[in-house]
C-alpha cells in the first residue's frame, strides 16, 4: 500500500495524466454524478474524504466508519450529541467552498477511496472536482446538495458503497418526512400561509434572500419569505424595512437576538413579536434550519413546519427528535438533552 | 485666502440641513410628512399624537438614531481627514492613514469570530483603532529620522498591511456560513443596525476630538507652513502633532466602530470644503463637518431606500469617491499651490 501511495505522488509531481492511475483503482463500475461526469468507482469504498461540512454530515449519518475525518472538528456541545466515536476523528480541512484548507499531498497521504462533495452544482465546482481528480487520481463524486434531493443523495451513496439496503432506510426517512409534511401543507390555502422573516446577526438584521440556501427549507414549506422578492444569498436589511414587512413569524438562529427581541421596544410593533411567534432554531449537534446545509435539516423540517403551521402540526417534537438522533446521529438522547436542544441552547 | 468665506460656510450648513431633512423624510417604512410633523410637534409639546405606534417607533427609535449617526460619522471622518491633510501637508491623505481603520477592522472581526455581542464588537473596534495608531506613532517616532512625517506615513502603511493580513486570517478561519458574511458586511460599512444606545459612545469621542481640533485651528494654520517657519512662530510641532493625531484617531475610531469601514468621505469632503471656504482651518473644520454630515446623510439615505436590502456604504462612497479622486489627481497642483 505504501509504495502505491509513493508512486501516485510521484506521478502527480511529474504531472502524468490520471488515466494511467485508473487501473490501480480496480474500478467496479461507473457512476454518473450530479454534474453528469462518469466517475469510475472502486469496488471497495471504505474511507471517504468529505470535501466540505455538508458531505461530512451526510457521511457521518449514513455510516460513521466511512468518514475519514471532519472538515472542522465538532466542539464539546456537539460531541455530546454525536455517537459512534464521532469526535475521535481527525480534522481534515475543507476542499471546496470559499477557502481551500486541504493540502492535496495530505489528501493523497490519507488514501481515501473516494472524495465526496455535496452542495451546489455549478461550473466552478465541476471544474474543481475534475482538477482534484486529475491531480490526485482519487475519484471525486459531486452530489446535489438541495434539500429535496436528500433521499436521492442517500441512494447514490448506497450505490457508491454497495450498501443499498442501509441507504434505503435513510432515503425512506427523507421521503416520508418530506411527503408527510408536504401533504399537510398542500391543503393550506395561500392566504393562510404566514409571512416569515429569517433573522440572523446579533441584531437580527441579516436575512436570506429568495432562493438562498439559508432559507431553503422555509421556502420549501411554502411560507412567504418577506425578503424573497430579491434573489441572492445573505443580505443586510434596515429595521425600517422589517417594520414595513411586518412578518407574521420570525425564525432565527441567534440566541442573543431571540432573547432580546421580546423586550426591545424597536421590535415591539412587529406582528411576530406581538403574537409571540419568534422561534429560535435548535442548533445541536448541527443547525436545524440553516447551516451547514445538509441532512441535519431533515429534523428541522418538522420543527419549522410546527412553527409555521401550528394547527396542522400538533405532534410532540420530542419523540421525532429522539428517533432522528438515534438513526442519524447514532445516539439516543436523554429527555433533558432533547429539551435543551429544542430550547435552542448554544 | 482673499475670498469671503461666509457664503461658503452657509452653503456647507445648508447642505447639512438639506441632508437632515431628506434623510428624515424618506425611508422604507412609509411615514407621511404630515405624520412626521405631527409626531415631532406632539413629542416637543408633550402631547399624544394620533399616529400609530409603529410609525412613532420608526421616527424616534429607528430612523432618528440612524440619521443622527450618519451625520456624526460623516462629520467626524471629514474633520479627521481635514486635520490629517493639514498635518501631513498632503491632499491625498485620509484619516485611516495611520492605521485607525485597519486596527478597528481587526478588532471587529476578532469580536465577530468569538461571537461577541454588538457592544463588545464595537468596543474592540474602537480599541483596535487606538492601539494601531499608538503603535504606528511609537514605532515611527522612535527612529528619530530626518523626515519624521515621511517615516510616520511609511510606518502607517506597513502596519496597516500587517493588520490587513490579520483581518484576512480571521476571515479565512471564520465559519463560512455564519461569521464570514457578518465580517464582510461590517468591513463594507453600514449603519443598518444603528440604534439609540449607539449614539452615546459615538457622540462622546466625536465631540471631544472635534472640539480639540477646532481649538487647535490657529496652530494648524501655522503648521501648514514649513516646519522651521512654524517653529519660528512659536508652535511646538511635535506636541501639536501628537494632539492632532490623538484627536483625529479618537473621532475616526469611534466612527468606524459604529459604522464599519467607510472610505472616501475623509478624503473627498475636505477638498470640497477647501474649495468652498479656503485653507483657513477656523472655517475649514466647521465647513468639512457640515459637508461631511450632509454627504453621508445623502449616501446613507440611498443605501437604505433604493432596494429592500441595504447597499453597503463603503460601496456607495467609493462609487462617488473614485471619479472625484481622479479629478483631484488631475488638478491637485492647482488647488494646493
Amino acid at each position: 500500500m505504501k509504495s502505491r501511495a509513493n508512486i501516485s505522488r510521484r506521478k502527480v509531481l511529474t504531472g502524468l495524466s490520471a488515466t494511467i492511475l485508473v487501473p490501480r483503482l480496480a474500478s467496479a463500475f461507473e457512476l454518473t454524478d450530479a454534474t453528469g461526469r462518469a466517475v469510475a468507482i472502486p469496488d471497495k469504498v471504505e474511507h471517504i474524504f468529505p470535501a466540505g461540512p455538508p458531505a461530512s454530515i451526510l457521511l457521518y449519518t449514513f455510516a460513521p466508519e466511512l468518514l475519514l475525518g471532519w472538515t472542522r472538528n465538532p466542539d464539546p456541545p456537539q460531541c455530546a450529541l454525536l455517537g459512534s466515536g464521532a469526535c475521535d476523528k481527525p480534522e481534515v480541512g475543507r476542499l471546496t467552498g470559499r477557502g481551500n484548507t486541504t493540502n492535496l499531498e495530505v489528501l493523497i497521504k490519507l488514501k481515501p477511496d473516494l472524495i465526496l462533495d455535496v452542495g451546489t452544482i455549478n461550473d466552478t465546482y465541476i471544474s474543481l472536482a475534475k482538477r482534484v481528480q486529475d491531480e490526485t487520481g482519487i475519484p471525486y463524486v459531486l452530489l446535489d446538495g438541495r434539500f429535496d434531493s436528500a433521499a436521492q443523495v442517500y441512494r447514490q451513496l448506497g450505490e457508491l458503497t454497495q450498501r443499498q439496503s442501509q441507504a434505503e432506510e435513510f432515503a425512506r426517512y427523507a421521503d416520508n418526512a418530506i411527503k408527510t409534511v408536504k401533504g399537510r401543507i398542500d391543503q393550506i390555502p395561500d392566504a393562510l400561509r404566514p409571512t416569515v422573516y429569517y433573522a440572523r446577526g446579533p441584531r437580527g438584521l441579516e436575512t436570506g434572500l429568495g432562493g438562498s440556501i439559508n432559507v431553503e427549507t422555509i421556502e420549501f414549506l411554502g411560507a412567504h419569505n418577506v425578503a424573497g422578492g430579491q434573489h441572492g444569498g445573505m443580505a443586510t436589511v434596515s429595521m425600517e424595512q422589517v417594520l414595513a414587512w411586518n412578518p407574521d413569524v420570525i425564525v432565527t438562529i441567534e440566541p442573543a437576538f431571540a432573547a432580546s427581541v421580546r423586550t426591545d421596544s424597536v421590535w415591539a410593533p412587529v406582528k411576530a413579536v406581538q403574537t409571540n411567534r419568534v422561534h429560535l432554531s435548535p442548533r445541536l449537534p448541527f443547525g436545524w434550519v440553516d447551516f451547514p446545509p445538509s441532512v441535519n435539516r431533515l429534523i428541522g423540517l418538522w420543527w419549522l413546519a410546527k412553527a409555521l403551521y401550528p394547527a396542522q402540526f400538533p405532534e410532540d417534537l420530542r419523540p421525532l427528535a429522539r428517533d432522528f438522533y438515534k438513526q442519524f446521529y447514532h445516539l439516543t438522547p436523554t429527555e433533558a438533552q432533547i429539551d435543551s436542544v429544542l430550547a435552542g441552547s448554544p | 485666502m482673499g475670498r469671503s468665506a461666509v457664503p461658503g460656510l452657509l452653503i456647507a450648513f445648508a447642505v447639512l440641513v438639506a441632508g437632515l431633512l431628506l434623510a428624515f423624510m424618506v425611508g422604507r417604512y412609509p411615514v407621511s410628512i404630515a405624520d412626521l410633523f405631527d409626531v415631532v410637534v406632539a413629542k416637543l409639546s408633550g402631547h399624544n399624537s394620533g399616529v400609530p405606534a409603529a410609525a412613532q417607533n420608526v421616527i424616534f427609535l429607528v430612523r432618528g438614531p440612524r440619521v443622527l449617526a450618519a451625520a456624526m460619522v460623516g462629520a467626524a471622518l471629514s474633520v479627521a481627514g481635514t486635520a490629517f491633510q493639514g498635518l501631513f501637508r498632503n491632499p491625498l491623505v485620509s484619516p485611516d492613514l495611520l492605521g485607525a481603520s485597519s486596527g478597528a477592522a481587526l478588532g471587529a472581526v476578532i469580536g465577530i469570530y468569538f461571537s461577541l455581542g454588538i457592544l463588545e464588537i464595537q468596543g474592540l473596534a474602537f480599541i483596535g483603532g487606538l492601539v494601531a495608531v499608538a503603535a504606528v506613532y511609537l514605532i515611527g517616532s522612535s527612529m528619530s529620522p530626518r523626515d519624521p512625517i515621511l517615516v510616520l506615513v511609511l510606518t502607517g502603511v506597513v502596519i496597516g498591511a500587517l493588520l490587513g493580513a490579520g483581518v484576512g486570517l480571521m476571515k479565512y478561519i471564520a465559519d463560512q456560513y455564519n461569521q464570514l458574511p457578518a465580517m464582510t458586511f461590517w468591513l463594507l460599512g453600514s449603519l443598518a443596525a444603528t440604534n439609540v444606545t449607539d449614539l452615546v459612545p459615538l457622540f462622546g469621542p466625536v465631540a471631544i476630538g472635534t472640539l480639540v481640533l477646532f481649538a487647535l485651528r490657529w496652530r494648524m494654520n501655522a503648521m501648514s507652513l514649513p516646519e522651521e517657519e512654524a517653529r519660528a512662530l512659536g508652535v511646538p510641532t511635535g506636541l501639536l502633532r501628537i494632539a492632532i493625531v490623538v484627536a483625529a484617531t479618537l473621532v475616526t475610531s469611534a466612527s468606524v466602530a459604529t459604522a464599519g469601514i467607510i472610505g472616501w468621505v475623509g478624503l473627498v469632503v475636505p477638498h470640497i470644503a477647501r474649495t468652498l471656504v479656503g485653507p483657513d482651518f477656523s472655517r475649514l473644520i466647521p465647513a468639512a463637518a457640515f459637508l461631511g454630515g450632509g454627504f453621508l446623510l445623502v449616501i446613507d439615505t440611498i443605501a437604505r431606500t433604493v432596494t429592500p436590502t441595504e447597499i453597503p456604504l463603503g460601496i456607495l462612497t467609493a462609487v462617488v469617491g473614485t471619479p472625484f479622486f481622479i479629478w483631484l489627481l488631475a488638478s491637485v497642483s492647482k488647488t494646493w499651490a
